[in-house]
């Protein structure tokens, strides 16, 4: 078992301050505050142009930030050592054709400074963790391109790294794949490392993060725990009999909106929900449909990137970075 | 570096670059015995003199290593132009140098395990040829050492280049303009010749710059001293056909441009290095 040296757990895996990248005349980060903390499996979300992948560039040390400033593991964006506690899977995952996929991870190993003795054991544990064991021997130009995202995980897991970064980790895997990688992140979070999940993929960051934030041209637009960011449970209901003067009566739930025969109530906890529908019915209210829960995040963050977005095709419309 | 030149190392290995490069030699140097040996015994048929059948096979000795010289350049143009560009391209530096390996340590280990590669090639064919025409003809040039010093130069210096345009320019661009550069540079020192035969210093001038800006043919100069028999220098030193000839040198490169040529590539990594630090990956 690979040990890297242990930081303070005070000391947060990522912290940005105002954090800004410039192409051109394109603001492609507009100022990034964040905290990551360790032990945190962090999502962040955006759609594509958003800034996400330039964030991950900027973290790695791969690009340099045209203002404002960062850290990652307690040192300056771009500082080598630091690297060693970094694993990295980039969104564009390609690795050597010619070599074997166990001889991919001894490269990374060698790079990241691992003694020589611990690079192949560290290596065949990586390729356990992402189900390449079988296929250690085999080289990479034979893989496909899931495989070769399993591969670029190991080597982001290689050694147990502090802090992992992984950019569309799920983008080539199938569903079996997916479930797979939630398991690893949590086994990478659960062990103390910080996992900062760059995705698009909502259902997978819902599953696995502990905190978001959600970018859209190069500024955070929303950030905090899950349950924060997705906002309080509502409870929908279909009905008929209801007018607009009978809703004082069942404020007491949260504030109701009518609209047509649906009735919404936000916020509203769950437990709430069968007294609701008792008072309804006693105002001689017919109810057709209870639907109870909170917004998906998928909701959520189309509410939020589309909200201040023409549609697409008109002239206004924000061209993709 | 020494891990990325091992792994560039490697990779020559593992693609069949190496292999087929010591298949290149073998059929080279094959070919190069048969004409060497059929030169000696139409020679020795027709009653040609000792003299003059050495003055010949050290001529065939000097375009085979201008030909030889010319396939090297190519192929340290082939190395060198995909060598930052490709991997930049396919992701695969990224993974690497987000790891904690400097970008200089990058880039070098690359020419470095290139330039390997290319000297093991250029040692290879170029001692096993000399070795090859002398066992067959008798003729060894005075130190077999310096024309093969000088070819794998010349190689060295255009790997170089490829590597700092591979830096920007995608493969094919820098392979381009790094051989066209390379004629351009092997012109300008035939017009140099001409220059100093006919004492014409515009065309002197012309030489001078093309070998600052690419000293591939003081290199080349190197090669062709060094395969010469002394009794030719002295013959054709005052000829103005020997003297305005691309093969045929009075004198090697002088040590300051050699030394030129050496600070020439130091400071063309240091250029790609600066290139490649300042690069947005």
């Amino acid at each position: 078992m690979i040990r890297m040296p242990r930081l303070s757990l005070d000391l947060p895996a990522i912290e940005t301050t105002d954090l800004r990248k410039r192409y051109g005349a394109v603001d492609a980060l507009a100022g990034l505050t964040m905290t990551v903390g360790r032990g945190e499996v962090f999502g962040f979300l955006g759609p594509n142009g958003a800034g996400k992948t330039t964030t991950v560039k900027l973290l790695l040390g791969l690009a340099r930030p045209t203002a404002g400033s960062g850290k990652v593991l307690g040192a300056p964006l771009g500082d080598l050592q630091t690297r060693r506690k970094v694993g990295y899977l980039p969104e564009l995952f390609r690795y050597q054709p010619w070599l074997k996929a166990r001889e991919v991870l001894t490269l990374h190993a060698e790079l990241m400074g691992m003694p020589g003795a611990r690079r192949r054991p560290a290596a065949d544990e990586a390729l356990h963790l992402v189900g390449l064991a079988d296929r250690a021997g085999d080289l990479v130009a034979k893989f496909s391109k899931g495989m070769q995202q399993r591969l670029g995980l190991g080597a982001a897991l290689l050694g147990e790294p502090a802090l992992v970064v992984l950019d569309e980790p799920t983008s080539a895997l199938d569903p079996v794949g997916r479930v797979d990688v939630r398991g690893i992140v949590r086994t990478a979070a659960d062990r103390g490392a910080a996992v900062f999940l760059n995705s698009h993929l909502l259902s997978e960051v819902e599953q696995v993060c502990d905190r978001v934030a959600i970018i859209d041209h190069g500024r955070v637009v929303a950030s905090g725990e899950l349950d924060d960011v997705l906002g309080q449970a509502e409870t929908q209901i279909r009905v008929t009999g209801l007018s607009p003067s009978d809703l004082s009566a069942i404020e007491r739930f949260g504030t109701p909106t009518l609209e047509g025969d649906l009735l919404a109530i936000r916020p509203m906890a769950a437990a709430d929900v069968p007294d609701l529908v008792a008072q309804l019915v006693s105002m001689g209210v017919r109810v057709f449909e209870v639907r109870s829960g909170r917004s998906s995040l998928e909701q959520r963050f189309l509410e939020l990137v589309a909200r201040d977005r023409p549609p697409a095709g008109t002239p206004s419309a924000p061209r993709l970075r | 570096m020494l891990t990325i030149a091992k792994l560039t190392i490697g990779e020559a290995a593992r693609r069949r670059v190496l292999w087929i490069l010591v298949i290149l030699a073998a059929v080279a140097v094959s070919l190069t015995a048969w004409g060497v040996s059929s030169l000696i015994t139409a020679a020795r048929e027709h009653g040609v003199t000792e003299l003059d059948t050495k003055f010949a096979v050290s001529q065939v000795l000097i375009f085979i290593a201008f030909m030889f010289g010319f396939v090297l350049v190519m192929t340290a143009a082939f190395f060198g132009s995909p060598a930052i560009a490709t991997d930049l391209e396919s992701g695969i530096a990224q993974a690497m140098l987000a790891r904690p390996l400097r970008r200089s340590s990058y880039l070098l280990g690359r020419w470095l395990g290139l330039a390997i590669v290319i000297v093991g090639y250029a040692a290879v064919s170029g001692f096993l040829a000399i070795g090859v025409v002398g066992a067959i003809s008798g003729y060894l040039p005075p130190d077999p050492l310096l024309p093969v010093a000088y070819l794998a130069g010349q190689a060295l210096v255009l790997l170089s280049l490829t590597v700092l345009l591979s830096t920007r320019l995608p493969p094919i661009a820098g392979g381009a303009i790094a051989v066209v550069a390379y004629g351009l540079a092997w012109m300008a020192g035939v017009l140099g010749k001409i220059g100093i035969a006919i004492g014409t210093t515009t065309l002197i001038g012309v030489s001078d710059a093309s070998r600052f800006l690419l000293p591939t043919d003081a290199l080349w100069q190197g090669v062709v001293y060094g395969l010469e028999p002394a009794f030719v220098i002295s013959a054709g030193e005052g000829q103005f056909v020997a003297r305005s000839s691309p093969f045929f040198a009075s004198s090697g490169p002088a040590p300051a441009i050699v030394a030129w040529a050496v600070i020439w590539v130091v400071l063309v990594l240091a250029l790609a290095v600066a290139q490649l630090r300042r690069r947005e990956l």
